[in-house]
Formats: C-alpha cells, structure tokens, sequence
C-alpha cells in the first residue's frame, strides 16, 4: 500500500483513508484530505522534508510524518 | 512582519465580545475566511483601517473591528481570525466559530478564494449550518481568471441559496456590491434558506430523532443536534450556557441511544467528508478551468525558491542584500537629518537662552533629552525607513512561507516549528511583534520555544547600533561601496549567528524543560503575487517606521533626561553615574565590557535604540552627547576610553545577545500568561550572551 510520503514529485494519487493521532487527522481533513481527493506532489524542500503537495487547488506542505499518514488508492 | 500598536499589544489584540456600537441599530456583520484569502484587505477597504496584510497565512493574529455606513445604517465590521474550519481545532478556530454562534452577529460574509474554492467551500458549509444570513465573497477573482479558472457566480447562488459576489479586493472590486447584499439579507423579513449538507441515512435519522426533542434553540437546531451527537464537552457547556438550558440532561437517554446507534461511524471524518463532497459537487457544477493541472510558472518559481543550492543561496543573498542597501541608502539621509537636528538644537538652545533659562535647565533639555532624541531620529530612522518597505515587499510576493518551507528540516531537528521561521522574520522588525505571531505555531510547546527564543534575531532597534559598530570598527579603513558591503556581510555574519543560536536553544528547551516530539507542520504556501509597490511603500513608512520611531522617541528624551540628572549630581566628589559604572565595572570587564556599557543595556531596558547614545553620554565627562558628525569622531571617542577590538565585538554580540526589550517582555508575558516563562524568556538570550561575551573576552586575553 502506498503512502502520501511515498508518492515522487510530479506523481498524483487518490486518498484511501488517513492513519495517525486523532489532532494529526483532523487537521489533513481540514485541509482537504477525505477520502477520494486528489493529491499531486509538487516539490520537495532542499533537505527533502517537508514536501509540498497540490491539494484541491492549494499548496500544503506536509513532514514526511504527516504524509505518512495518509494512504493512497 | 504584522507589526503596528495592536499587534504589540498596545491597542485592542483579541477577540474579546465587547462589540462597539456607535449606535444601537448598527448591525453587526463577522468576516469569516480561510487564511490568507484577503480578509484583511476586504476589511481593511470597508472601514479605511490599516490592519496590516501579508502574503502569508495566520498573519491576522488577533481580530479586528471597524465601522462603516452604507445606506445610512451603521455596519461593525468583525475581522475573524482566518481559519480552514469551525471544528474547533485551534484557538483561532474557536475563537471564530465562539463568535459566530454566540457573538451576536446579525449576518456573516465569508471570503473565499476563487483559486481554490472547493476548499473554500468547506467553511462556507460550515458556516451556513450555523447561520442564514451569509453573504459568499469570492474574491481573487481575477486571480482566478489569469490562472483560467471560470466561476459561475449565479449558479453557485442558487446552489448555496445565499447571495454569492464576485471581488478583486487588493483592486476595491465587489466589496460594495457585497455591502448591498449583506444590507438586502439583514432588511429582509425572512432569512434565506441556505444548501444544508446531507449526512447519509443514518446519522439524518439520528439528526432529526435529536432535533424533534430539542424542540426551539436560539440556535439552528440542526446544528446543535449535530454538536450534541459529537459530544464536544467544552462547546457543549457553552452551548447549554447560551441556550440557557440543561440540554444533554434533557435528552439525557435519547441522545445516548442515538449516540450508540452510530458507534463504529468515525463521525468527525464522516461530517468532513461529507461536506467536501457536497463543495465538489458544488464546483463540478459551477466551476470551468481551461488549464489542468498546476501553473507552470508557479511551479518553475517554487522550484527554484525551495531548491536545495539555489534556494538556499537566494535566501542568504535576499538577506545580505536587504542588509546592503539599507546600509548603502541610510548613510546619505543619516548625515543630512544629523544636521538638521543641530541646527534644531541650536535654535532650541537659543530660545531657552532668551527666556532665561537657568544652565541645570538647558543641559537637561538639550544635552540631555534632544540630544539622544536626535541620535535616536537620525540613526534609526533612514535605515527603517529602507529596511521596512524592502521586507514588507517579500512579505507581500509570499516569500515568508517558503523561507519556513526550506528551513523546517532544521526546525524538525531542534523538535520545533519551521513555522518558527516566519515568527523570527517578523522580530527582525520588532521581537513583539514576532512574539505575538507565534500565535500561528498551533502546538502550545513548540509556540512556547519560538515566544522564548525570538529575541535571537535583532530586532530594528538593535539594527543600527550593530551597523554603526561594524562600519566605524571594522571597516574604518575601507571606503564607499566595499565599506558598506562588507559592513552588510558581517552583519549577515552577526544574524547567522542569531539563528544559530536560535537553533541551539530551540534544541536545549525541548530536551530539557519543553520535552516533546515535534508535531506537524501543514503550512500552506500561497502564490507569488505581483507585489503592491505604492502601497507597500505607504504603509510600511507611515505604519511600521513611524510607530516603532514614536516609540523610540518616546523612550529616548526621558532616557536622556534620566541620564543627564545621573551624570550631573555628584555625590562624595564622583556623579552618580560613576558610582553605578563602577559598581557594574568588574562584572563588566569579566564579559569584555566596561561599566558604562553595561550601564547603557540596563538603562537601554526601555528600547534598545537608546543604549549607542547612553554609551557615548557616559564617557563625557560633561554627561552630554558629543555632536557626531561622522563615525571618525565617534571611534575617537570610543577609543579614548579604552576600547579595543575585543570591547567592540562583545558589545556587539551583547546587544544581539541580552534581554528582550520591556516591551517584548510585557507581550511575552501577555502571550505566555506566566511569569516564569516570561523570567526564562529574560535569562535565557542573557545567559546565551554572558557565556558569549565572556568566552570572546578570554580568548582575547589569552591572544
């Protein structure tokens, strides 16, 4: 299974479903993170975390962490 | 940088509930928005206030209120903190949610961002589940346009069953056609009927067993059903409060028996997503776009700000540049406002003169209090005047977030906040004001590691003294240009060596007394967007470098005064002044100083522009300010009591080592609501200091 922390620069992927501590969640759904959006990876920063995602039209950076905990279709 | 009276505190910072009326038919309307969509310039345009704004996210740190009329009825206009939900998460997001369920507001207008509006929606549904009366403003429109993302306003007003306006705010477009609208809705006899979010057969049913025994609520039924069956204990207890009725006790066994019957349902998870699916459907059916995917141009930017060699080298050369042409521009306007100020105090002494002022009076007014006043005007002014507009310039491109992208790794490390990097950005200008934006750090540990270290990046009042040392010590034999770059390359040195020990602080308080994992990050990144030059450059002088200056200025003509009166009463055959140095002057020596200098850092307690000036009035015999024409004299002086390389160079590294100014300390204790975080705040860069200072004073002995 893949997850969001996995996914390379330029790829895209659909969210599964979101693992982690409960605030860690809660925060990836605000931002947009249910179940079935899309994710694409932008670019990394110059120590390759935090990544920069595209999610529903905004850029967020996610630590690798965080990215950790969502896993992709 | 959100630097202006309220965000040091000195004016009205929070959310409170006091909601001032001039009259009592004013209506009261929240603004409400995801950050960083341009609530800020919405308001600012409505009520002609200068609330500052930035191209970053969480700038808007308090929230603020202004009054406008339209159509002769009085409008208080409430700017909310910007924020993604109302599930309350954070203290922005309940003091936004708090406001809007309780706050007494008549109609809300919530501020998307056309480029990403499914996002936006989010909280447009969240909203509406709490109140009617909305008004949708889609502002950057013409953002959106450039990007060929087409909106179709129309439809999504019938869909949301809200008024929905088009705006370009930073362009003044739409906001008075959303006034009208949020005028319409509050004259209208009944309220609209907004688009209600469907949740799925089971939880609808639950929903309606709960609201068919709520029976009235002050608020939308549907809504506190929803929070009863979530069972958030604090909102739960406001809510009861509020409805002014035992409400969980009165459905006491219903609302468990609902509550059991959606067991195994992660509720939370299901209410977002839900929500998001009903704002894709809404921009599948209201929204175009003639480009897939992510703008290119954006993309090829990022990539290079955020490379690993050619995002790291823009950093450090923005820094350095920024430093050079506030050195290089300051030092004509310096020498000119110096003389001004002389031909002033000329004119002064000359009127005191003919109204038979006794001497005592006149080296009070003029050696003592305009003489530091003036330094402090000429030193300081020219390079904030430069330094200011130059960094509200990257602020408002959006560079800020991507300085904190490039450096989080290093803030993972020290288990902190990379978020941290936009709290020091903005001590750069003020350490106040760098000490309340670290309200956008969500994780209390990690907000309190950036609050206490803040004060490792010098603020503009330690700025000039570090350039007048630099320039008169170190480069004294260089001329022009080359002086003032390698004045601006030490002076990079110098801010490394602030962030460095930022870095190693960070690391010491959470291994020791702020234990704790790093947590997350999710910062979002805006655009780049074409700065607004003249506005940039108006409100950075008129806001940001006369209001620190008045500060200043405030601070330096008593300062001066004080030590005048010290220098001036002698007491046993020395003045009181010698008395103080030489009971500070063995400690002093230990760390490379002498007793005036330390003298001049706690007497500096007030502002740190004053301490060059407090320095130089000590060594006069006369205890008054020489007149400086240039540094030459100035280095004459210093030398003359007995500086050397070494006293040159702890002076400097105690300046950007040692205690947070009174003002930083009065908003840290304010943010922190402890005394003793606030006493840590104060050792800690003075002990970081000593140890420094001390350590430089040794290996030169020992040289």
């Amino acid at each position: 299974m893949t997850r969001l922390n996995a996914l390379p620069p330029g790829a895209s992927a659909r969210v599964l479903e979101l693992r982690g501590s409960e605030g860690m969640r809660r925060r990836l759904l605000d931002l947009g993170l249910t179940r079935g959006a899309r994710v694409e990876c932008l670019y990394a920063s110059p120590w390759g975390d935090p990544t920069a995602y595209l999610v529903r039209g905004a850029v967020v950076a996610l630590r690798g962490e965080e990215a950790g905990g969502v896993l992709l279709l | 940088m959100g630097l202006s009276a309220s965000s040091v505190g000195l004016g009205a910072a929070d959310l409170g509930r006091q909601i001032e009326k001039k009259r009592p038919d004013d209506l009261v309307v929240a603004l409400a928005g995801n950050p960083n969509v341009g609530k800020s310039t919405v308001f600012n345009a409505l009520t002609g206030l200068r609330q500052h704004t930035g191209n970053w996210p969480g700038k808007t740190v308090g929230s603020a209120q202004g009054r406008l009329e339209r159509e002769g009825r009085g409008i208080v206009l409430v700017d909310l903190p910007g924020t993604y939900s109302l599930m309350a998460q954070s203290a922005e997001e309940e003091a936004a949610r708090d406001f809007l369920c309780f706050g007494g507001a008549d109609a809300a207008v919530v501020v998307c961002d056309a480029t990403c509006l499914e996002r936006n929606l989010n909280l447009v549904l969240q909203t509406l589940e709490i109140m009617d009366r909305v008004v949708v403003l889609v502002n950057l429109l013409d953002e959106a346009e450039r990007k060929g993302l087409h909106i179709d306003l129309g439809k999504l007003q019938v869909s949301l069953g809200v008024p929905v306006v088009g705006a370009s705010a930073r362009r003044g477009e739409g906001l008075e056609e959303c006034m009208r609208a949020v005028l319409g809705l509050c004259r209208a006899k009944s309220s609209p009927s907004p688009l209600r979010v469907r949740y799925g057969d089971g939880l609808e049913k639950a929903l309606a067993a709960v609201q068919g025994r709520l029976g009235p609520t002050k608020l939308s039924s549907r809504w506190v059903a929803l929070r009863l069956l979530e069972g958030d204990q604090a909102l739960l207890e406001k809510l009861e409060d509020f409805e002014k009725s035992p409400l969980r006790l009165r459905l006491g066994p219903a609302l468990d028996r609902e509550k059991r019957r959606l067991e195994g349902l992660a509720l939370r998870e299901h209410l977002v997503e839900r929500i998001y699916a009903t704002a894709e459907g809404l921009c599948a059916a209201c929204l175009r776009s003639d480009k897939a995917g992510y703008d290119a141009r954006q993309l090829r930017a990022d990539r290079f700000f955020t490379n690993r060699y050619t995002g790291t080298a823009v950093m450090l050369l923005l820094l350095a540049g920024v430093f050079y042409l506030t050195i290089v521009g300051a030092n004509v306007p310096s020498e000119l406002l110096s003389r001004g100020l002389l031909f002033v105090e000329g004119w002064l002494e000359g009127l005191l003169l003919g109204l038979g002022a006794p001497a005592w009076l006149r080296g009070l007014v003029v050696d003592g209090g305009f003489r530091v006043l003036a330094w402090v005007v000429s030193v300081m002014l020219p390079p904030m005047a430069i330094f200011f507009p130059l960094f509200t310039l990257l602020e408002d491109v959006g560079y800020l977030p991507r300085v904190a992208f490039n450096l989080d790794r290093c803030f993972q490390r020290c288990c902190a906040c990379g978020k941290q990097a936009v709290t020091m950005c903005m001590g750069f200008g003020c350490n106040a004001a760098g000490i309340v934006g670290c309200r956008i750090i969500g994780s209390p540990r990690e907000r309190l590691i950036a609050i206490l270290t803040n004060n490792f990046v010098p603020c503009n009042g330690r700025f000039p003294t570090l350039i007048a040392l630099l320039s008169m010590v170190f480069v004294g034999a260089a001329s022009g240009g080359a002086a003032s770059l390698l004045a601006a390359l030490l002076l990079t040195g110098l801010i490394l060596l602030g962030i460095g020990a930022t870095f190693l602080s960070s690391k010491l308080l959470s291994k020791t007394v702020l234990k704790g994992v790093p947590s997350s990050f999710a910062l979002e990144l805006p655009p780049f967007r074409r700065p607004q030059i003249g506005k940039v450059l108006l409100r950075s002088v008129l806001d940001r470098t006369l209001f620190v200056l008045g500060r200043a200025a405030a601070v330096a003509a008593p300062a001066g005064l004080v030590i005048w009166t010290l220098a001036n009463v002698q007491a046993g055959g020395l003045s009181l002044l010698d008395h103080c140095t030489a009971v500070l002057d063995p400690f002093a020596r230990l760390l490379g100083l002498d007793g005036v200098i330390l003298m001049a850092f706690v007497l500096g307690l007030p502002a740190n522009e004053i301490v060059v000036p407090l320095i130089l009035m000590g060594y006069l015999s006369t205890g008054t300010l020489v007149e400086l024409e240039s540094l030459a004299s100035l280095k004459t002086l210093l030398v003359a009591n007995g500086w050397t390389m070494c006293t040159a160079l702890c002076t400097m590294l105690f300046s950007l080592f040692h205690w947070p100014c009174s003002t930083a300390l009065w908003t840290m204790y304010k943010e922190t609501g402890s005394l003793r975080w606030t006493l840590l705040g104060f050792a800690l860069p003075t002990a970081f200091g000593m140890a420094a200072c001390a350590l430089t004073a040794g290996i030169f002995r020992l040289l």
